[in-house]
């Protein structure tokens, strides 16, 4: 969509709910999927005369997303209302941070398609807490009300329009995604709503300064659905500018089943929210010896740890970027390379490639794999010292996964072992080319396509554990 | 015996001497409200037989030597306390069928130490007022004269006090609701600083200026309460982490050398002159008590009545939000659609004067008029912290009146709420300020009490208490019991 004429402005803003186990007010519990209203306190419901309380767990790590993205801390960060009615909003106001937020500003990389690193400026990251949820299923005329969610700790995270296509967008809100589960402050569960995001998309002619005006897309919870909606919404706003009109500043919802984005509210219908300092919170004060603290407990960041893979396994920046996208996978792929020293490359290839598949296959993250980094490592070191082939070792790998067992006893009980005796090998080219009188004659006569026909002969005859090497070489002298 | 007319130290002395029991007490005062509150309308609600048990409660522990000074002794709550179990209106048809599930911590508190509830005291809805004419169940009236206003919004705590009906009401104060109505009715009304006194379970009106305190007869029997009251609460943030002094002891402090502002602008016009004779009458007392009197000024005292009605509508005006039908209070029958819920409940639930501060409030929130109006009060708010601050540099405490008049009529200021907001023109310095500040009788003007009002230091209450004390041993306008309650 970004032609010649317009160019796409994005800028996203990320809900990502904090892992604490209470409330970001209340000392309600956060778990997901309790009856309704099971974890909804006085404070959660908005009694009168009931106050809330910070949790400083909420603090703590809302400071550590400040400090992976390198932005500065607010030593002194205020709460705020913004006031308005609806019923899964119990106080009528949301506890927010607005004037001044917790983190300021900050950035993250992302690797575009063309290889080259484009930093994303983010504007602040705030706290706040969720609302509810209103429930208007299996409820006849009425609707309901469910607030476990309300109150529950959300960081907002707010860029500069700094992307300029949908796949940009979807690489930033995926390195998000994979930093706020680095820091073990999200679970970035996207389904149930733990890690969503809004767009502001807008286009304007290529080679014009100015933004156009844009629409807000609200609650995007899935990866797709970005890239869908921004497209559209382009497309649309394009649309609309190429015949004559005019964009609206608007907030837009996308219908994932229609596959668009539709009005909300326009900007003279919006809420005016009438922010103001709440009066029950003091000023959250952040010292550096909190700062230090916090600090201390940051993991490697996905960004460094990628370029570590590239530096000390020759990764490519791409693979890097794939291997390190949870600290599990990266944890699990540097335990197989470390076992692997002399081709961590191909650890890459099998993380990626063949165990990858099979977890996509259950349905099952890499935590759960049913193979160890070991066992997996086991089974690269079999093809790295000629044991077995790479064609035998997903056989091999095959029986493990179903099994759990290791690679050797895979091997010796399906008699897998690869031929590299060239004796043997010999023995086989022979007996093929015996049996292959006209085939040979035509390859002598220049039929250079037929050498494949007789490794297949001899793969055949060897079931397939001929080393595949050693046969080229042989076959190649045994032909001439 | 007339029990009803001794001070709570008095009460607690006897019940441990075992000169009466709780029971009787809490009978003798039970019946007293039965007797006066048709005339005064003081109480929302009456809890007779729950009295009953804890007074006997109350003399078990106190029959095997236990309990503290409190035990025993019958209160009234001010009915913005949430009480568990119990209704908690705050003055409002909005909360007419509201039952608190959890008890305010200063209602846990005060229940702890044994003390008796004998029920709700009537009050301005939700606060706002200062003459307890916007209650939901009707004014109460003035003991001292049935045709005036008791003040506000702490009306019928302090009615209750000045009628002797009980020796202790719980108050809040968010800018003069407990001095007020303490000097219109002629009892010792004490607000503590801001954050001294938790706020969990007391239901908001302006968050920044609330303040829970005292309505008695006399500064020790508000020093054997506020010692209970007082302390640090983790479930409210803006209560303060600070040890809580023990204030009875504290109340004979020497008084000698005592530095006493006198603030001057409190003294400019509009003080009647019968009332400020009465105050210049208790500055003599002091003087002759060894104080030394200075004058100060608060030069930004005229913006103080301007800047409240600015910031505390706005934290009314959000604080008020969460009553619009859906989860407790009053609920607009069959409502057409939601906006329909919203706006029938809240119009139904509330009355006009909360309906003009939330509307007020607001106005001044809203964008445009943000900058012009809030932050221009809270800067405001500010320039009358400093003005106090320098004063304090000089003085220990400051005095001056607590109100310009005596008691006015029913229905005399009503019509126009300015003038009723300028009503609370020495008060609300000491809000905005966030300082401690009380109330004690000093006179009779037409028979009708007068008030000295005393400001502190942050956490001077010990000192402000000491300072009271000494007066009310010098002087006996504390013991004036308004006429037909005695």
């Amino acid at each position: 969509m970004n032609n010649e004429t317009w160019e796409t402005v994005i800028g996203l803003e990320i809900h990502a709910q904090l892992a604490t186990k209470s409330k970001i007010f209340s000392a309600s519990a956060t778990a997901y999927g309790a009856p309704p209203n099971a974890q909804a306190n006085l404070v959660d419901l908005g009694y009168p005369g009931v106050l809330p309380v910070l949790n400083q767990a909420a603090v703590g790590m809302a400071v550590k997303f400040g400090l992976a993205v390198a932005a500065e801390i607010t030593p002194l960060s205020v709460f705020a209302r913004k006031n308005y009615f609806y019923p899964d909003l119990p106080k009528g106001y949301q506890i927010s941070q607005y004037e001044l937020p917790i983190v300021a500003k900050g950035h993250m990389d992302i690797l575009l398609e063309d290889g080259t690193i484009k930093r994303i400026a983010i504007t602040r990251a705030h706290l706040e807490e969720d609302a509810g949820k209103s429930m208007h299923e299996g409820l006849g005329a009425n609707s309901g009300i469910d607030l476990n969610r309300a109150g529950t700790p959300l960081i907002e995270i707010v860029s500069e329009p700094d992307m300029r296509s949908a796949k940009e967008a979807v690489a930033y809100l995926k390195k998000i995604h994979t930093l706020v589960r680095y820091l073990e402050i999200c679970d970035g569960n996207m389904q149930e709503g733990s890690f969503r995001c809004d767009a502001n998309v807008s286009v304007r002619r290529r080679g014009t300064e100015k933004f156009g005006t844009r629409a807000e897309i609200k609650n995007l919870n899935s990866f797709r659905f970005v890239e869908k909606a921004i497209h559209f919404e382009v497309a649309r706003q394009i649309d609309i500018i190429e015949s004559g009109g005019r964009v609206l500043q608007e907030t837009r919802l996308y219908d994932p089943d229609k596959g668009e984005t539709r009005s909300m509210r326009s900007k003279e219908e919006a809420n005016d929210y009438r922010y103001f300092p709440d009066p029950d919170l003091l000023p959250v004060a952040v010292d550096e010896a909190f700062i230090a603290g916090v600090r201390a407990t940051l993991p490697e960041l996905p960004d460094e740890k990628a370029a570590r893979f590239v530096s000390a396994f020759g990764l490519s920046a791409y693979d890097a970027g794939v291997l390190t996208v949870s600290r599990e996978l990266g944890n699990y792929y540097e335990a197989v390379a470390q076992e692997l020293p002399q081709d961590p490359k191909l650890a890459a290839n099998w993380v990626m490639g063949e165990l990858a598949a099979a977890l996509n296959r259950d349905g099952i993250d890499i935590g759960e794999s049913k193979l160890s980094a070991g066992r997996v490592a086991g089974l690269l070191k079999r093809i790295a010292d000629g044991t077995i082939s790479g064609k035998i070792a997903k056989e091999v790998f095959e029986a493990m996964w179903a099994s759990g067992a290791d690679a050797d006893s895979v091997i010796a009980e399906k008699g897998l072992k690869q031929i590299s005796d060239p004796a043997a090998i010999e023995q086989a080219i022979d007996a093929v080319m015996a049996k292959s009188p006209g085939q040979l004659a035509d390859y002598r006569a220049g039929k250079d396509k037929l050498f494949g026909y007789f490794v297949g002969q001899v793969m055949k005859a060897t079931g397939g554990k001929a080393n595949p090497a050693q046969l080229n070489e042989l076959l190649k002298k045994k032909l001439a | 015996m007339n029990l009803h007319t001794k001070t709570l130290a008095a009460l607690a002395a006897g019940l441990r001497a075992r000169d009466f029991s709780s029971v009787e007490l809490t009978r003798a005062l039970l019946a007293r409200i039965e007797t006066h509150q048709p005339a005064l309308n003081a109480m929302i609600s009456v809890t007779a037989t729950a009295a009953m048990q804890e007074a006997a409660a109350a003399d078990g522990v106190l029959a095997r030597g236990g309990g503290g000074p409190l035990t025993g002794i019958p209160l009234v709550h001010k009915d913005i306390f949430c009480t568990e179990g119990v209704r908690t209106t705050c003055g409002s048809r909005m909360l007419d069928n509201f039952v608190a599930p959890y008890d305010a911590t200063v209602v846990a508190k005060l229940k702890a130490e044994g003390m008796v509830m004998l029920g709700k005291a009537n009050m301005d809805e939700f606060a706002m007022g200062s003459s307890n004419e916007t209650s939901y169940y009707g004014p109460v009236k003035n003991p001292w004269n049935h045709k005036l206003v008791p003040g506000g919004s702490s009306g019928g705590s302090a009615a209750v006090v000045a009628a002797r009906l009980a020796p202790f009401a719980s108050a809040t104060d968010t800018g003069g609701s407990i001095r007020q109505p303490a000097a219109l009715c002629g009892i010792t009304g004490f607000k503590p600083t801001y954050g001294r006194v938790s706020r969990y379970g007391m239901i908001a009106f302006a968050s920044s200026l609330d303040q829970g305190g005292t309505l008695t007869a006399t500064a020790e029997d508000a020093a054997l309460v506020l010692r209970a009251m007082a302390g640090f609460d983790a479930r409210d943030s803006t209560s303060v982490e600070r040890p809580v002094p023990d204030y009875v002891a504290a109340l004979t402090q020497p008084l000698a050398g005592l530095k006493i502002g006198l603030l001057k602008e409190f003294f400019e016009k509009g003080l009647d002159p019968e009332n400020e004779r009465c105050v210049r009458a208790a500055l003599a007392v002091y003087e002759k008590l060894g104080a030394q009197l200075i004058e100060v000024s608060l030069p930004n005292l005229a913006l103080s009545v301007p800047a409240y009605y600015v910031v505390a509508p706005a934290e009314c005006s959000s604080n008020l939000a969460r009553f619009d039908g859906v989860r407790f209070g009053h609920r607009a029958k069959e409502p057409k659609d939601l906006m329909d819920l919203y706006k029938r409940s809240r119009g139904e639930g509330f009355g006009a004067e909360v309906k003009r501060r939330i509307m007020t409030g607001t106005y001044v929130l809203s964008a445009g008029y943000y900058d012009a109006f809030y932050i221009k009060a809270q800067k405001v708010r500010r320039l009358i912290a400093n003005d106090f601050e320098r004063a304090f540099a000089q003085v220990d405490v400051v005095m001056g009146p607590t109100t310009p008049t005596v008691a006015f009529e029913l229905g005399a200021k009503t019509a126009d709420p300015i003038t009723m907001y300028l009503n609370d023109i020495y008060t609300i310095g000491a809000n905005l300020a966030g300082l401690p500040a009380m109330s004690i009788p000093c006179g009779l003007v037409q028979n009708l009490p007068v008030g000295l009002q005393i400001i502190g230091r942050h956490f001077a209450e010990d000192r402000l208490l000491s300072t009271a004390h000494a007066y009310q041993r010098e002087t006996d306008w504390h013991t004036r019991v308004p006429p037909g309650y005695e």
